[in-house]
């Protein structure tokens, strides 16, 4: 029953069918009544789970290890053992500064060092053929990438398109956090309208409009720019429906639909 | 990091991924002052009985907490000088930044703890299972059998005194008692002296290096204490990113030890949208604000209204280890004196209204006073 349920969620981001997505680029958009995070937890354990036989590249940059394998381990995906196993590559940038003076250079600097040891991670993946499934390229969160480099657009830019190249050289998906109501007021240079503009999925997280709740935590909105395969044109898909988190999994349900 | 990685992986090496992990299943050191909770979760008491019910223990360790100030009223202070008072009577190391030009001076304003000698009753209700677990061992024992555990009795009567209370409630009416204050892991700095923030991070960053976290052994609760953090007096003008660049690294090193982090910050003087990235870094979120002295229409509405000092907002409650979002059964709660010294925190009461207004009778979920939140323990 809770397969089904969760098939909500990976129905509209098409992964229905042990389907990955191949070279596309998720958005998951939070706030900070609604965290995003669970739909990154229930992502990493789908594409860690032996079925996608996929590859993990989590950039970590909002929570250490710790956090992820205890979170991961009670949905039942031991976290510990796919890094092991070389499933998962886990970059640890929670300490992630930049040393010295703040200017363009050394963040410059930083940013390309944080690129090589992705596409390090990455290439090695390619090698060890662990890439049946695909490879997957997860930042969590990309806000605080924005924050280590002071604000500087361009520089993040740079590196979200050298990662999206990625997308298409290895056939990499990447998948974004950020938070949607830092940019709400009117800032003329905004992140998130860039990474609007390159995701092919956007998954927006809100609290309800009535408040909280204890059986509902929020909304999830979905939109899929993508083309479906074979068909030739593309179709934007929109979806909306609410989510429970719980300790193990997530539920998703249309409104009203909930089954107690 | 690496270190604490490597931990994980032995710890899976020894059991599989589903059964309880050793570290949790085996009794926990007693220390005082630090209570442990689910998710390998461990709390410091805030310095309030009702806020560490409400949060569901207290501050968690490894957590920044902010506090929104209200611009107009300090109430943020009356939050932070309960949180530094518990922490200086469990004598735990402290750190305090402030933007006066002697922030030792704001250490004679802290509160005492009300002595339970002179109280009728300690306001214990977040220590139950010390007192229930002397209530069982005398109920066990039979009065006649006494005697032959009179010395052990008393041997433990003494530990009793000796072992300090989670959380205290704080007379704000007297002073600490100045030997508490002359301890040596005090640390105070004043933000004048750091305008790029580079000397408070150095401060902060030897701080916590002495409270290191290594797996489920936890040593000495550290307590940061930011007051006020951005006021326009400290001239942090334009630093806007190296302000959340100072709290993004803060957090990461709270992360790794054994301390919680607590800042004010007045962030009606912040642009907005560094006001949201503020609140994400957060992982507990709260507000205060002051309640105008002469508002009759609330005064109405809200039973007890003339006894409140201020209004507490929990917008967020730290979620470290779990996916799962805390949601409270009130989130605004009423900061009242009681008996003009201790603060409690009740939920908001909505006055009886006579039907032939057509208002609601005691809507459901506001009557009654301060309930067991579900997350309590």
């Amino acid at each position: 029953m809770t397969s089904d349920a969760s098939n909500l969620l990976d129905e509209a981001l098409g992964l229905g069918g042990g389907r990955a997505f191949v070279g596309r680029v998720v958005l998951v958009e939070d706030c900070v009544e609604t965290s995003g995070a669970f739909v990154l937890h229930h992502l990493m354990k789908r594409f860690l789970s032996p079925e996608s036989r996929g590859t993990l590249l989590l950039v970590a940059l909002a929570h250490p290890f710790s956090h992820y394998d205890r979170i991961l381990r009670k949905m039942g995906c031991n976290l510990s053992g796919q890094r092991d196993s070389n499933k998962l590559h886990f970059l640890d940038m929670l300490r992630m500064d930049f040393p010295g003076q703040i200017d363009g250079k050394t963040i410059e600097l930083g940013f390309s060092g944080l690129f090589s040891k992705i596409q390090t991670a990455i290439e090695v993946a390619a090698m060890t053929g662990n890439n049946n499934g695909g490879i997957t390229i997860m930042i969590d969160d990309i806000s605080m990438l924005e924050i280590a480099a002071h604000g500087c657009l361009d520089e993040i830019l740079d590196f979200l398109h050298y990662c999206i190249t990625l997308t298409s050289e290895h056939g990499c998906s990447l998948v974004i956090l950020n938070h949607g109501d830092v940019y709400s007021s009117e800032e003329a240079t905004s992140l998130l309208s860039h990474l609007e503009y390159l995701a092919d999925i956007v998954v927006k997280t809100e609290p309800l409009a009535t408040g909280l709740a204890a059986d509902v935590h929020g909304q999830l909105t979905v939109l899929n720019h993508g083309s479906f395969e074979g068909q030739g044109h593309s179709m934007s898909k929109y979806r909306n429906f609410q989510f429970k988190v719980k300790e193990n999994c997530a539920e998703f349900f249309y409104p009203g639909s909930r089954k107690t | 990091m690496a270190g604490d990685g490597a931990g994980v992986r032995s710890a899976t090496a020894r059991a599989s991924s589903f059964s309880r992990s050793p570290a949790v299943a085996s009794p926990k050191p007693e220390i005082p002052g630090v209570k442990h909770g689910p998710n390998g979760a461990a709390f410091v008491s805030s310095g309030i009985p009702d806020l560490d019910r409400i949060l569901g223990g207290g501050f968690q360790l490894g957590t920044v907490v902010m506090v929104m100030e209200d611009p107009e009223a300090p109430h943020h202070l009356l939050l932070l000088r309960n949180f530094m008072a518990q922490g200086l009577v469990h004598r735990q190391p402290l750190l305090f930044a402030s933007p006066s030009k002697e922030p030792r001076a704001f250490l004679g304003t802290l509160p005492s703890p009300v002595s339970a000698s002179k109280d009728e009753r300690p306001r214990s209700t977040l220590v139950p299972d010390l007192d229930a677990q002397d209530h069982e061992k005398e109920l066990r024992i039979a009065w006649q059998y006494k005697k032959y555990f009179g010395e052990q009795q008393n041997s433990e009567l003494h530990n009793k005194d000796c072992r300090q209370e989670f959380c205290n409630d704080f007379d704000l009416r007297k002073p600490l008692e100045r030997q508490l204050l002359n301890a040596q892991h005090i640390d105070c700095i004043s933000l004048l002296d750091s305008p790029k923030l580079g000397v408070l991070q150095d401060h902060c960053s030897t701080f916590l290096s002495k409270l290191p976290r290594n797996d489920g052994n936890i040593g000495y609760a550290g307590r940061v204490a930011i007051q006020s953090l951005c006021a326009p007096q400290c001239g942090h003008f334009e630093m806007e990113w190296d302000m959340v660049s100072f709290i993004r690294s803060l957090r990461a090193m709270v992360r790794s030890s054994n301390a919680v982090a607590v800042i004010t910050c007045p962030t009606s003087v912040l642009p907005h949208s560094f006001s949201k990235r503020w609140q994400h870094l957060a992982d507990t979120l709260l507000s205060v604000r002051a309640i105008p002295d002469e508002d009759k229409d609330m005064a109405k509405l809200l039973t007890g209204y003339h006894d409140m000092i201020g209004l507490l907002h929990v917008h967020k409650v730290a979620q470290i280890n779990s996916q799962v979002p805390v949601i409270l059964d009130a989130t605004t709660f009423s900061l009242k004196l009681q008996r003009r010294r201790s603060l409690v925190l009740e939920r908001l009461n909505q006055a009886p209204v006579d039907g032939s207004t057509g208002s609601p009778y005691g809507t459901p979920g506001t009557s009654g006073s301060l309930k067991c939140s579900s997350i309590d323990f």
